[in-house]
């Protein structure tokens, strides 16, 4: 799928930010995520062109990241932490429990499209251990039995934002801190929400 | 023991807007800034920085006003606020970026001003999109009131900010690796020499790559003065800083605290002890690079300097609690395990050793070990980290490849026999 006008000139004031255009090289992988959910060779043909590298080196790129998935993903990408404090706080169990909700290995998306489940490493929620993440949104001490209700919710409620006080609220237990003041903003699909990228949406 | 609130002072104070202009100021924002460009100069800043003996937070714990006087003369210079915060066990720079991030912002203006920079980076991981969109929409606040663009009140000092997302890589905490993946390239680690950021950075422009945590001090410092900063702490680890606690303990959490008190006194004072008052087997005092300490060793006191002699390091200050109950290989394989996923590569020693090192323990994990595996570990350990000493030495261009030594060699010290119950003994008839 070659890129749409409006798309090229969003892509290009991405460039016009930085000094040099391949420092736009992240920045336009999350625009293509949010295009077709994964990164095709198409999109890094057009951001190769964009930029003016090659495509291999645009793919030497891609694939250097763990967060461009070179594969489609399913609606809600699922990641749980292993790393060393959560490990030691039960998140071998909160894993196991997601696998058999799911029935789906790392980096496996179900037929529907629904869901993508992940091992990743520390996701700075070590207070809230174990903690997990949907779309790059934190949950943090979620307990044994809560993971399965949170696929129910998902599957069933379909939500077209991810808001993490509204799963925090829902599904996780004590934080790492004090989250502050109720936030609305949350991300549209399995990739960082962010204004940058154009995608953040509101939820409640 | 108390907490003593510096940074996190107008957060705690102001828990529902923290993070939005307008109670910024009302609490006192912007007013080093303010300050810095009608009254100072950009010496009289670097002055006060390397005054307040300020050390960086980011792991290193290199002077800060040292690293300014670095920057060389060639221009265009850069700022990048290094946000990558991924070492497990830490979160300090999260609540920094999520509730305050006015104070980051400031920070970064006045460093800019001291350095003479007019281009700056935010770097922060992907997964701290929450985060992202709080420094996004301050930067944007910050730019409409007048204190980010051209012509800063009036100065003729400009100044832009741009926030960009990393994709999920820890080695882009290394300060080469996130310039690289700035520079939309793998993140790989530069050789030092030559490629050190104050000479040869940014698009081999001279650069300043600073904490989160450490840019956030300077507003403090120039409205408080840094003989004032110097004076909190002891010597040697000045000022306030902000531990993460996690792992076997009742109230984990970001403690801000002035360094000089011990492991213990800070487990129990504001950790609330451990969880079912259980005994301490084994922490780790400065995130899982950092050689752990045992029970025996809760009595170090949280100092830089004490914590080097000590053999291990303060780090990103991450405090993680084992109890008594752990298993020690899991949880050096959680960590080796971490390293090898994020090794990026480039130096065969970290590249092959961390993936055969996180086989191995996973072999002796499932009960297949081999009598022979612990001299295995360690003498890949020594390809690693050549004498397996402390600091230590490096066959690989960073870090991070001796950083996956670190649990080997604590767990062979600590708990060698726990490793050997776990390997089955040949029984000769």
């Amino acid at each position: 799928m070659s890129w749409k006008k409006t798309l090229i000139t969003e892509a290009k004031k991405l460039i016009d930010m930085y000094p040099e255009k391949r420092s736009a090289l992240g920045p336009l992988l999350y625009l293509a995520l949010r295009e077709e959910g994964y990164i095709s060779n198409e999109a890094m043909s057009e951001i190769s062109t964009l930029i003016g590298i090659t495509e291999a080196q645009v793919q030497s790129v891609a694939t250097f990241y763990s967060m461009y998935k070179q594969e489609p993903v399913g609606r809600y990408l699922i990641s749980i932490c292993k790393s060393v404090s959560c490990e030691i706080s039960g998140s071998s169990v909160v894993n196991k429990e997601l696998m058999e909700a799911t029935n789906l290995n790392h980096l496996e998306s179900d037929e529907d499209g629904i869901f993508t489940i992940e091992q990743v490493e520390c996701i700075g929620a070590c207070g809230g251990a174990p903690a997990i993440q949907v779309n790059y949104e934190t949950i943090e001490n979620i307990k044994e039995g809560k993971v399965s209700e949170l696929c129910n919710w998902l599957k069933t409620e379909q939500p077209k934002v991810i808001n993490s006080d509204e799963i925090q609220n829902k599904f996780g237990g004590i934080t790492s801190f004090d989250w502050g003041i109720h936030d609305n903003s949350g991300t549209t699909g399995p990739y960082p929400g962010f204004q940058g990228y154009k995608t953040t949406g509101e939820r409640l | 023991m108390r907490e003593k609130r510096l940074l996190t002072k107008h957060m705690y104070e102001n828990p529902l807007d923290s993070h939005t202009i307008k109670s910024y100021i009302n609490n006192g924002g912007y007013e080093a800034l303010r300050l810095v460009l009608k009254e100072s100069s950009p010496e009289k800043v670097l002055d006060e920085v390397k005054d307040s003996n300020i050390r960086g937070r980011g792991g290193a714990g290199f002077p800060t006003g040292t690293k300014w006087g670095f920057l060389a003369k060639e221009e265009p210079r850069y700022l990048v606020i290094n946000a990558d915060e991924s070492e497990p066990g830490t979160f300090k720079d999260r609540i920094l970026l999520e509730r305050d991030p006015h104070q980051i912002i400031e920070g970064m203006i006045i460093t800019s001003y001291a350095s003479n920079i007019s281009k700056a980076f935010i770097y922060i991981r992907g997964e701290y999109a929450k985060s992202a969109r709080r420094v996004q929409a301050a930067v944007q606040e910050t730019y409409q009131e007048g204190f980010l663009g051209e012509n800063i009140l009036g100065t003729g000092f400009s100044l832009e900010i741009v926030v960009h997302l990393g994709a999920g890589a820890y080695i882009c905490g290394e300060e080469t690796a996130l310039l690289n993946s700035l520079e939309g390239k793998r993140g790989e680690p530069r050789l030092k020499p030559p490629f050190f950021p104050a000479a040869m950075g940014l698009y081999n422009k001279p650069t300043l790559v600073n904490n989160v945590e450490t840019i956030s001090a300077i507003p403090w410092i120039l409205q408080n003065s840094g003989k004032a900063y110097s004076k909190l702490g002891v010597e040697g680890s000045a000022g306030t800083r902000i531990f993460s606690l996690s792992g076997h303990v009742n109230k984990p959490g970001n403690y801000e605290i002035e360094m000089g008190c011990t492991f213990r006194e800070f487990m129990e004072d504001l950790g609330g002890g451990v969880l079912k008052g259980k005994k301490v087997k084994a922490f780790i005092p400065g995130g899982a690079s950092a050689p752990w300490f045992t029970g025996g060793q809760l009595d170090v006191k949280m100092t830089i300097d004490d914590v080097a002699a000590a053999g291990s390091m303060l780090g990103s200050g991450a405090v993680i609690i084992m109890d008594e109950d752990t298993s020690m290989l899991r949880a050096a394989k959680s960590i080796v395990s971490f390293f090898a996923h994020e090794s990026c590569g480039q130096c065969t020693p970290c590249r092959e050793g961390t993936t055969w090192m996180e086989l191995i323990l996973e072999r002796i994990e499932s009960g297949r070990g081999r009598a022979s595996d612990i001299e295995l570990l360690l003498d890949i350990s020594d390809n690693i980290s050549p004498g397996l000493e402390w600091p230590p030495k490096m066959t690989t261009i960073c870090p991070l490849g001796p950083s996956a030594v670190s649990p080997i060699v604590s767990l062979m010290e600590h708990f060698r026999e726990e490793v050997e119950l776990l390997i089955p003994r040949k029984i000769s008839l």
